[in-house]
């Protein structure tokens, strides 16, 4: 089963040093997980400065600077993995190196038809 | 067949559903993958047992034979449900090969089961509300709306909480299985944790008219001791002893009229002396392992007042020892407060107060009606009336449940003459 763990943290808690050893720390983690068969995917963001947020209503284009919500703590990064069940998923998104200050929000990713094969 | 003979077998039935219908559900559970169709397969399994041993008796493993032909029914039912679709033919096969392959349940199997069910029903990512739901509802056999009754929630409502429950286990995938070694202590801290609040609100009834609701707490002791049987981990002993210690008590805490009795005006001679000897044993087996926790010491302080034949004659030093041991464990503030209580038994009411006023100097507990109320007792034996009274009434406007209200508004009057 996939599992999208979305990273939040208050992008503002890192210095620059700390947020360059957090990267290295988990491209360490995804190398990790690709070794072990659990790795799809992962990256982090550029940070919300640079969101832009967009929404069609009644057929026109609302498009606006930031992110969707503002938060405390903010969406800087995703693993998408595969775990057998939301333990294993659990027990993954404690590795990731963010959830000792931010939080890792775990959601099982759905199937649907119809979609590319990757 | 007889009418007589319809009515044994309905009889034994009747047992068995007391006795093993949890068993068997738990068992469905794991070979089925699913609340929802193991639910059904278990009463299809029994309305075919009605039928099958007025026939042809008894059999000699009933709980095997209702696990067996659950998993037969269920078979039947995906069948009939996908008359026309394939693809869930391999997914039939599966639990038809399984249910060939599996060896007849043995004791240690079928117990493993019920501690799937537990720590599935208890999964830290399932709401706390949610959780207490469902573990009364699949662990324990409640109905809907005996559990909705008991939380004073309208049987909807809670049944709403269990299908979406049920619906994240499923969708998240939640599984169901006892967790590993490493993660046991975290996990079994969140059942403890549920076994413990339905106790409370049945020992303690958060609010409403009543201030115990008996039914919950036999049901939490019930839990207790079933886990106790499957997982005798030191804190598993612990909870259960502080359980029966304060069930102990039961009569002896409130007048035949509902009012609250406080401990140091009990009458101890209603104190249940067999659910005392249970609860102290059981402390003495878990602190002699060295590797106890908080329910334990808290059951350690319930077992010094059970032994105590009066309030005066309480070892207060041995107990303030046991508060000191737990507020390093767990600080708290409720913890500090409850310490303060019994230094001011061991050293004098001033002691006392001077721990309680530092606690509200700090901001913690202010909202607490049982830190204002603690306070004005104090007071009151320090012949300090006015501040007494203050406190008393500060406690009043915090207190939500009606018991708790008259006895403060007694302790008030009782201070006006």
């Amino acid at each position: 089963m996939k599992y999208m763990l979305l990273v939040y943290l208050d992008e503002n808690a890192l210095s620059e040093t700390e947020r360059q050893s957090c990267y290295r720390d988990s491209a360490k983690l995804a190398q990790d997980l690709n070794a072990s068969g659990q790795y799809i995917d992962a990256s982090p963001l550029e940070l919300t400065p640079t969101a832009t947020s967009v929404r069609l209503r009644n057929g026109k284009r609302l498009v606006t600077d930031g992110p969707f919500a503002e938060t405390h703590e903010q969406l800087g990064g995703y693993y998408l993995i595969n775990a057998k069940d939301l333990d294993e998923a659990i027990g993954i998104a404690a590795r990731v190196p963010v959830a000792r200050m931010g939080t890792i929000e775990i959601r099982p990713v759905m199937e649907i038809s119809g979609l590319p094969e990757s | 067949m007889n009418e007589s003979t319809s009515q044994n077998v309905r009889k034994i039935l009747d047992d068995i559903y007391r006795t093993e219908s949890r068993r068997v559900l738990a068992t469905l559970i794991r070979l089925l993958g699913d609340f929802d169709t193991a639910e059904d397969a278990m009463h299809d399994a029994f309305s075919a047992a009605l039928d099958q041993w007025q026939r042809d008796g008894v059999p000699a493993n009933p709980r095997a034979w209702l696990v067996s032909a659950g998993r037969f029914k269920a078979i039947d039912q995906i069948r009939r449900r996908t008359k026309f679709e394939t693809s869930l033919e391999p997914f039939i096969e599966q639990i038809g090969n399984a249910a060939a392959d599996e060896p007849e349940p043995d004791h240690e199997g079928i117990e493993d089961d019920r501690l799937r069910l537990i720590f599935t029903c208890c999964h830290p990512a399932l709401r706390p509300d949610a959780r207490v739901a469902l573990t009364l509802r699949e662990v324990c056999g409640l109905t809907t709306e005996e559990i909705a009754h008991a939380f004073l929630t309208t049987p909807p409502t809670l049944a709403q909480r269990i299908v979406r429950a049920k619906a994240k286990i499923r969708d998240a995938r939640i599984p169901y299985e006892v967790p590993s070694k490493e993660d046991l202590p975290d996990r079994l801290e969140v059942v403890l944790q549920v076994i413990y609040l339905v106790f409370n609100e049945g020992y303690s009834a958060s609010s409403g008219d009543a201030a115990t609701r008996p039914d919950l707490s036999d049901e939490a002791i019930r839990l207790g001791r079933l886990l106790k049987e499957l997982l005798p981990d030191p804190e598993v002993l612990g909870l259960l002893a502080l359980m029966l210690l304060h069930e102990s008590r039961r009569s002896a805490r409130t007048s035949p009229a509902g009012e609250i009795i406080l401990l140091e005006d009990q009458n101890r001679s209603l104190w249940n002396r067999e659910l005392i000897a249970e609860g102290t044993a059981l402390v003495e087996r878990s602190l002699s392992s060295q590797q106890f926790g908080p329910y334990t010491l808290q059951a350690a302080i319930a077992a010094v007042h059970a032994e105590a034949s009066a309030a005066a004659s309480t070892d207060w030093a041995e107990i303030v020892g046991l508060y000191s041991l737990l507020l390093r464990m767990t600080p708290s503030p409720v913890v500090e407060l409850n310490c303060a209580v019994a230094v001011a038994m061991r050293d004098g009411s001033s002691a006392g107060l001077e721990i309680i006023d530092s606690i509200l100097a700090r901001g913690d507990l202010v909202d607490y009606h049982l830190a204002h109320s603690a306070r004005a007792e104090l007071c009151r034996r320090l012949g300090r009336t006015e501040e007494a009274r203050a406190s008393y009434e500060r406690a009043l406007a915090l207190a939500q449940q009606e018991p708790e209200r008259r006895f403060l508004e007694k302790r008030l009057n009782k201070l006006q003459s």
